[in-house]
């Protein structure tokens, strides 16, 4: 089969109704979509927490949490697979090779995006707002909901940047989930294994889906900019 | 309801001994003085002199080295509700319309929904800013900012209201504007503390100098007494400065 064969055949898996391919990309997004979800809700406070407390070692715990933006999605998926596996300590969950566990790394994955950058716009935020809110009886964590709602357009770029990594990654979801078929096969783990089986309809058609969600992540984080310029000045 | 509202009065404000130190070097140094009700008292002095730092601590701010700021109630706190208010050389402006501004400061002090949304109605319309009321406040002119912060302050009721060099950053014509705003509360009997280096708008606005200098209290007097019988040398120096600029 030659490679302009496989994309009509890709192309008819995308718009073909196909039940797997579905499923599939079903999965993928149930499980991003949570990670991040369990991102944000972890990580926004977190970080606007990380942004206003002083505490020694501060400085330490912010070099950490912006080298973890880089962590290999492989070593989360090592990290997560040794918790969960029979003999790690949360191996009596049973969620090893499961959508739970994919979700659990991914949400390793995301948490440190999510919490670097919130630490960052919070902190240049609380520099223009502190006499304000101080004025108004909002200091320390008080100020929290006042910063969260006023960065929320950067917010809404930093949680996008931590979808499109967790989206896009293969080897956490690949080492917890095991990739296995019509229970814990994404789009990413799905187009390695099909691509050295040499199914390619089925990768380029998942690829398509890919590409065209990395597309769709970056008009509407390119929407949020505009919109958030519109209130930002 | 505010039916039932606690008017005790938080004044008068006590000011004794302010000293505040940063880095070694002492940057007031027993600044002391009374405020009684109402008039605009202005806070004079070359950059450096204090001025910023007394506002800041009186409005509990900052925190002095040494020294006290005494309101006739305590923190000028009466019934919960905080009963002075600042505004800042530069409009701190949130990332909302003017209106969401003006509600956010209500809420934070802890007023109703109601009252919130009566006051700010109130607030708009007392300064003739209705129109701009659905504007995102951080794209609205400097002066219209400066207003509005102005405006802010005054949703909140204050008894007294600090200002730090207020027009500064504003053209002529938005410096009249704010400056009728500050007269319209002066005759409401909001009681005004301003820092301002501008010698033509203390003198139209102000009924009492504090005149400081390297963080100390050097004058206090009627505006009119000081600028034509400045008591001290410093005094007479800056007066005449100004007059040679």
């Amino acid at each position: 089969m030659d490679v302009t064969q496989a994309l009509s055949a890709a192309f008819g898996l995308v718009f073909g109704g196909d039940h797997a391919f579905y499923a599939i990309v079903g999965l993928s997004l149930t499980v991003t979509l949570s990670a991040v979800v369990l991102a944000a809700l972890i990580g926004l406070p977190a970080g606007a927490l990380l942004a206003l407390a002083r505490f020694p070692g501060r400085g330490a715990v912010i070099v950490l949490v912006n080298g973890l933006m880089g962590l290999p999605p492989v070593v989360a998926g090592l990290i997560v697979f040794l918790v969960l596996s029979r003999s790690g300590p949360l191996g009596s969950l049973g969620l090893l090779f499961t959508p739970a566990a994919m979700v659990v790394a991914q949400t390793l994955l995301v948490l440190p995006i999510v919490i670097a950058i919130t630490r960052q716009l919070i902190e240049d935020l609380h520099g223009e707002y502190r006499e304000h809110l101080a004025s108004l009886g909002l200091t320390g964590i008080r100020a929290i909901p006042t910063l969260l709602w006023d960065g929320r357009f950067a917010l809404a770029t930093a949680i996008l940047a931590g979808f499109g990594r967790a989206s896009a990654e293969v080897g956490a979801v690949l080492i917890v989930g095991g990739n296995i078929a019509g229970y814990t096969r994404t789009m990413t783990t799905a187009i390695a294994l099909e691509t050295s089986k040499g199914d390619l309809p089925l990768a380029l058609g998942l690829g398509i889906v890919l590409i065209a969600l990395t597309l769709g992540i970056n008009a509407v984080t390119y929407a949020a900019s505009r919109v958030g310029a519109r209130f930002a000045g | 309801m505010t039916a039932m509202r606690d008017t005790t009065s938080i004044l008068p404000l006590s000011v004794e001994g302010l000293t505040f130190e940063a880095g070694g070097k002492r940057l007031l140094d027993g600044v002391g003085f009374a405020l009684a009700r109402g008039g605009v008292t202005a806070l004079i002095g070359p950059n450096g002199s204090g001025k910023s730092l007394t506002l800041r601590m009186c409005h509990g701010l900052m925190r002095p080295s040494a020294g006290h700021v005494g309101w006739a109630v305590a923190d000028g706190i009466v019934g919960g509700l905080k009963r002075h208010a600042m505004v800042f050389q530069k409009p701190v402006m949130l990332r909302r319309s003017a209106r969401a501004n003006i509600l956010h400061a209500l809420a934070a002090i802890g007023l109703s929904r109601s009252d919130r949304n009566a006051r700010c109605v109130a607030a708009l319309e007392r300064f003739g800013m209705t129109d701009l009321a659905t504007r995102p406040a951080r794209l609205m002119s400097g002066g219209e900012q400066q207003r509005l912060a102005i405006a802010r302050a005054w949703a909140m009721a204050p008894e007294v209201l600090f200002l730090d060099e207020p027009t500064s950053q504003l053209d002529p014509g938005a410096t009249r504007q704010v400056e009728e705003m500050l007269l319209a509360l002066k005759a409401e009997g909001v009681t005004l503390v301003m820092a301002s280096h501008d010698m033509g708008q203390v003198r139209r606005l102000a009924d009492r100098v504090l005149f400081l200098n390297r963080g100390g209290l050097v004058e206090d007097a009627p505006t009119s007494a000081f600028f034509e019988t400045p008591a001290s040398a410093e005094a007479r120096a800056f007066v005449a400065g100004d007059l040679v600029w």
